[in-house]
């Protein structure tokens, strides 16, 4: 396929249009605000389907950049430059895939401020795709962090009861680990004389000038990720969002970091990398072993789940820094699985909560008596979410603990006990809320999954299976660009190494 | 034909898992049975084609699955002679308990779900033996489990079940911590993980010069003896836990509040037998390390004695027969830990029939007096259910061992449990001495259980209630012809396969048959001589299982038939010991003092304190704190400090663990 006209650029700003046309419906009866709603869906599919067109004509045998549209901007500045890489490019097609869910998962529950609702949702769709796919660092630091406004309007606006606390704390967090990310893109600035990732990516930083560079963007990603001790906002975020937000915010913005990691810290500073790999790993560890045992402790589904996802991303850290390929292999189809399994989640809870309007464990228990098929779907994400082998959750996890293993056998060791943990917290809450007789009251005339709920759910466990049993098209399109990023940044290693050794003597 | 074998159970998961309400729970369980039965035929079959024709072990390649960097994992199968005994005795015993369950679930609304859980573990458990490599393997061991859980707590309305089903699974999960850690190792030593390429190296690998470290594992340096030694060890507690083998048989018990047919096939015949199936599997590395052997024979045996001593006082007989089953496992594990791969293996396969057979026949018992288990409210029932109680007759007569020594005539049990009590006896390390003496004491302890049962259960007078005396009925057919057939396995199976898997002498060597039988699945290293040395043993060591189990039978028919007040007088004289026994030497108690509550209790402190006193009390609500109290940039700025104040005390404390952790590892 021939992509002379700028496919990335239109799958970016496609939701924008979508935006507009909402902006001009007035909200002024039901069947206004049945076409926003149908408006938004159906912005949302097409731009997945335009997405698609991204992977028809993605060379998986290429490590580089491709799709590449590059203008300049302000100047000579900056440039507006995009291209997707085997890295960025799943994290598109996750995103695109995961809106229209959340805007069905928003059909009938959101009623108040629809239109402002939609509108926050689609641009917020932008600001995601545009951090996977750009490639200058003034443009993904605008992406980056105008992302966080919508976020931030979604939970402060339509949250829960505490909904104004959680945006605020889910604010102050990641504004300050932005301030220090845009104090080191100035200092690259400088330094190479130019904000284009690629150029950047060649530029060879001194040692002690990486090593700070390195710690101020790792301020602002592993808040994003988040990893142990800077992860307290994303509960209080994820109980207070509703649905979709806690969909996407799990699904996609938390992969950000993630995608930071791998786009800037490993690559840019690889020395600066590999010198703070083993506190990486510790936090990591902790993050594992630590937030697992605090969600054994929850009486909040939601709650759980959200300590459950910094546990799990705690092994993405892991694998990230491992610096192999097993290890990043499996870091990155970690995020993407866990973006599937748990947007699901959030989505299950989200079924229950529509019907019972608390989040409470206590007050469920033996569901599987009157909605047998939600059983079904909750016991299969929560089988994928302990990582058991023929899911995705498995595939990530099985190559991170390799990598991991390949490193040190202790990262590896206290990595591993976190599947026993998982497997704790995970089926004690399944345990609670689905098994047992069905005694409360207010339960007894609860009703299984409706047909939307089922369009919902159904497709994403069925490619969570896929995935676990036949993860080759994942790996196909990552491969090239894993291999060259670990290639390069051992070979930048070893450079150092040669060089200190002469001294040494 | 291999396909089918392996895949007509996971469609008939999917045809009862997916269309139970278009096709009702009749078709279902037609449809699942059916295709079990096609899979068991198929299987023998295979098994008469591998085993007794000739050839190397054949790979099929079904599809890829995990291809990173140099790691190769792909779905395929492996046939070779260990898999299609295995795939016998999966595909019979499930196509068996199949069958009965049709009889024995006739009254639950379930029923769809219940069959279709039961060919999901099928599937998964052919998925297990027929693997090619350790991923896929895993793949099975954790779908297994993932049925086990399913089946355990089936009746989830009972939170005892509920309970019992995320013990199993968590347990299990403990032992397959060490499964994992043993694949990484395995791929590390060998750079792979299938079973032709670990094979192929491990004599070349094992031979070269020691003392060059090879792995790093948790700060030791390990050259490639010890290397091995490090992962069959991991490998083993897989194993252990799968095995239910002692510290990690926790499980096993109280799985029992599972549907019986379910016991029969998961908890008896097939999936506790996985880690003996592993072992044997891996024999060509375990062979290269005689510490990890002196392990596996060490803890066999101590599995074997400890099981059978909880047995003798059980009054549930669903238990009763679940400690035998962790106690047989545990003479597997010896057999296998002194190197006698062919006869752990065929104490597998005959076990299953006749276990399975006990389990189906307890089934029987308890659907007859209205789901009642203990055997204290049984007595009498001989008369009533004549069928069932021979069938009984049959499973306790192999699993005790019934034979006359120094002849070819005898149940399964007589062969295969003698077989490996001679087998310890001529091990050669250094653990075989005592493994041969708790083996020994443990058959004394399994006859007099097993005695025990028969008599409290079918002999005696009556002590259920009159209202269940008056329901009491034999089964229908459609669950005694399953009791028939295993029965026929119980008495037959030893006699005619003894020589195939164990060897038979010609001119002075055992070996010709066993490898004409086994050809490469199961392998023996240069010294291992046990195949040829177990057939010399002294007489007396010959003749002691009959001994222990004509003595098991003597004791249990004074103490039940003679003079039933002996029992209750003992136990009012030791009671310290019979609490001790009653309550499984008090392991349970351990665990929850030591793991549960503590877990719990730091779990709640973590997030309350943890994440709330200290990283948000310093972190984000101590600024909003002083935000809200006064204002202004300046204090917004302190405030600011006091975070990052925080933060940097808690990556000093990161980087304190850390230093200690790598700094100390080297």
């Amino acid at each position: 396929m021939n992509f002379d006209f700028n496919i990335l650029s239109i799958v970016t700003f496609a939701p924008i249009i979508g935006a507009l046309i909402i902006a001009t419906i007035p909200v002024d009866s039901e069947i206004a605000k049945r076409n926003v709603r149908n408006v938004t869906l159906f912005t949302t599919v097409i731009t997945f389907i335009l997405s698609i067109g991204i992977w028809l004509g993605f060379d998986n045998s290429q490590a580089g950049f491709q799709m590449v549209e590059k203008y300049d901007w302000i100047g000579g500045f900056m440039s507006y430059h995009m291209g997707v890489d085997g890295i960025s490019i799943l994290f598109v097609l996750l995103t695109t895939f995961l809106m229209p869910f959340c805007i069905l998962a928003s059909w009938t529950t959101i009623e108040s401020r629809i239109k402002e609702y939609m509108i926050a949702f689609l641009i917020l769709e932008t600001f995601m795709i545009g951090v996977f796919v750009s490639l200058d660092m003034m443009l993904f630091y605008i992406f980056f962090e105008a992302g966080l406004i919508p976020m931030f309007l979604i939970i402060g606006v339509w949250g829960g009861k505490r909904r104004v606390y959680a945006s605020y704390k889910f604010f102050l967090y990641t504004l300050l680990g932005s301030v220090l990310m845009l104090l080191a893109m100035m200092a690259m600035y400088w330094h190479a004389g130019t904000t284009d990732i690629p150029t950047l990516l060649e530029t060879k930083f001194p040692a002690d000038m990486q090593f700070w560079l390195w710690l101020a963007f790792f301020a602002s990603f592993a808040v994003k990720m988040p990893m142990w001790p800077v992860h307290t906002w994303l509960p209080d975020a994820h109980v207070e969002a509703p649905t979709a937000g806690s969909v996407i915010l799990a699904g996609v913005l938390l992969k950000m970091g993630g995608y930071g990691f791998l786009r800037f810290s490993l690559p840019m500073f690889p020395l600066a990398s590999a010198d703070m790999a083993p506190y990486v790993y510790t936090l990591s560890i902790i993050a594992i072993i630590y937030t697992s045992l605090v969600a054994l402790a929850q009486e909040d589904i939601k709650k759980l789940i959200a300590y459950s996802s910094v546990a799990h991303m705690g092994y993405v850290t892991l694998g990230i820094f491992t610096a192999n390929i097993y290890g990043v292999q499996g870091a990155i189809y970690q995020m993407l699985s866990h973006g599937l399994i748990s947007g699901a989640l959030f989505l299950c809870v989200g079924v229950v909560y529509d019907r019972m309007h608390t989040r409470e464990i206590k007050a469920y228990g033996g569901l599987v008596n009157r909605m047998p098929k939600y059983a079904v779907v909750f016991l299969l994400l929560t089988m994928a979410n302990v990582g058991l082998p023929g899911t995705s959750g498995f595939v990530g996890e099985f190559l991170i603990l390799l990598g991991a293993f390949q490193e040190n056998t202790w990262l590896a060791f206290f990595a591993t006990s976190g599947v026993i943990l998982s497997a704790v917290y995970a089926l004690y809450l399944y345990r609670r809320v689905v098994f047992g007789a069905l005694e409360k009251e207010s339960l007894k005339s609860i009703l299984d999954i409706t047909t939307r709920e089922k369009i919902l759910l159904y497709p994403l466990i069925i490619l969570v299976v896929f995935f676990g049993v036949y993860p080759t098209p994942v790996f196909e399109v990552t491969n090239a660009s894993v291999e060259a990023l670990v290639n390069n940044y051992q070979a930048a290693i070893n450079a150092v190494g040669e060089v200190a050794k002469p001294a040494a003597h | 034909m291999y396909h089918a074998i392996v895949f007509l159970p996971l469609l008939g998961f999917l045809t009862a898992g997916l269309f139970a309400s278009t096709l009702g729970s009749k078709a279902c369980e037609y449809i699942t049975t059916g295709f079990l039965m096609i899979s068991a035929v198929l299987s023998w079959v295979a098994f008469f084609s591998v085993g007794f024709g000739s050839g190397e072990p054949q790979i099929i390649q079904v599809l890829d699955w995990l291809n990173v960097g140099d790691l190769t994992a792909n779905w395929s199968f492996r046939i070779d002679t260990l898999t299609v005994v295995m795939l016998v005795v999966v595909n019979t015993v499930s196509s068996l308990v199949h069958l009965y369950s049709i009889g024995y679930m006739h009254h639950d609304p379930h029923r769809p779900r219940f069959f279709a859980y039961l060919s999901l573990f099928t599937f998964a458990m052919l998925m297990l033996v027929t693997s090619n490599n350790l991923l896929q393997m895993f793949f099975g061991w954790e779908g297994v489990g993932l049925a086990s859980y399913l089946l355990i707590g089936f009746w989830f309305k009972k939170p005892s079940a509920n309970k019992a089903a995320m013990k199993a699974f968590v347990v299990n999960r403990v032992g397959d911590f060490g499964f994992a850690l043993g694949i990484f190792g395995i791929y590390i030593l060998f750079g792979s993980i299938e079973f032709s390429t670990i094979f192929a190296s491990v004599q070349g690998f094992a031979d070269a010069e020691g003392g060059k470290e090879v792995l790093n594992f948790l700060g030791y340096s390990l050259d490639n003896h010890s290397a091995i030694t490090i992962i069959c060890l991991l490998l083993f507690m897989g194993a252990m836990g799968k095995s239910a083998q002692f510290l990690l048989h926790t499980w096993l018990p109280d799985a029992m509040e599972g549907p019986t047919p379910v016991s029969a096939l998961i908890h008896a015949a097939t999936m506790v037998t996985a880690g003996v199936f592993l072992v044997a599997r891996m024999s060509p590395v375990f062979e290269y390390s005689q510490t990890a052997l002196t392990v596996v024979t060490f803890v066999g045996a101590l599995t074997a004695f400890f099981a059978a001593t909880v047995g003798l006082v059980q009054n549930d007989i669903k238990r009763v027969i679940a400690y035998s089953t962790c106690s047989q496992l545990g003479y597997m594990f010896v057999a296998l830990g002194v190197g006698a791969y062919g006869p752990a293996i065929f104490h597998l396969f005959t076990h299953a029939f006749f276990k399975a057979l006990l389990f189906l026949g307890a089934g029987s018992v308890i659907h007859a007096v209205s789901d009642e288990q203990d055997m204290r409210r049984m007595g009498g029932l001989r008369k009533h259910i004549p069928k069932t109680y021979w069938s009984m007759m049959i499973g306790t007569i192999a699993l005790t061992g019934v034979g006359i020594p120094f002849t070819y005539i005898g149940t399964a049990g007589f062969f295969s449990k003698d077989a490996i009590i001679e087998s310890a006896y001529v091990g050669a390390n250094s653990m075989s001495g005592f493994a041969t003496g708790m083996l020994i004491v443990a058959a004394l302890f399994t006859s007099f259980y097993s005695w025990r049962l028969i008599f409290m259960t079918f002999h005696g007078k009556p002590r259920a209630s009159a209202d269940v005396m008056g329901h009491i009925h034999e089964s229908p057919n459609v669950m005694l012809i399953p009791l028939y057939v295993l029965a026929a396995g119980a008495l037959f199976s030893g006699i005619l396969f003894y020589t195939a898997f164990t060897g038979h002498e010609v001119s002075g060597h055992h070996e010709a048959w066993y490898n004409a039988f086994w050809k490469t699945a199961l392998f023996s290293g240069e010294g291992n001589h046990i195949l040829t040395d177990f057939h010399h043993v002294p007489t007396i060591i010959k003749l002691s299982p009959f001994i222990a189990m004509i003595t098991g039978f003597a004791v249990a028919f004074w103490f039940y038939i003679i003079n039933p007040g002996i029992p209750k007088e003992l136990a009012r004289q030791q009671p310290a010991l019979y609490q001790f026994l009653l309550n499984k030497w008090y392991i349970d108690e351990i665990y929850d003092f030591l793991f549960v509550r503590p877990s719990m209790w730091l779990g709640r402190f973590l997030w309350k304190k943890g994440d709330g006193a200290v990283i948000d009390g310093l972190g984000p609500d101590g600024i909003a704190a002083r935000v809200q109290g006064l204002s202004g940039l300046v204090v917004k700025l302190q405030s600011g400090f006091l975070y990052h104040y925080a933060f940097a005390m808690l990556i000093g404390i990161a980087a304190l663990i850390t230093w200690a952790m790598f700094g100390g590892a080297g």
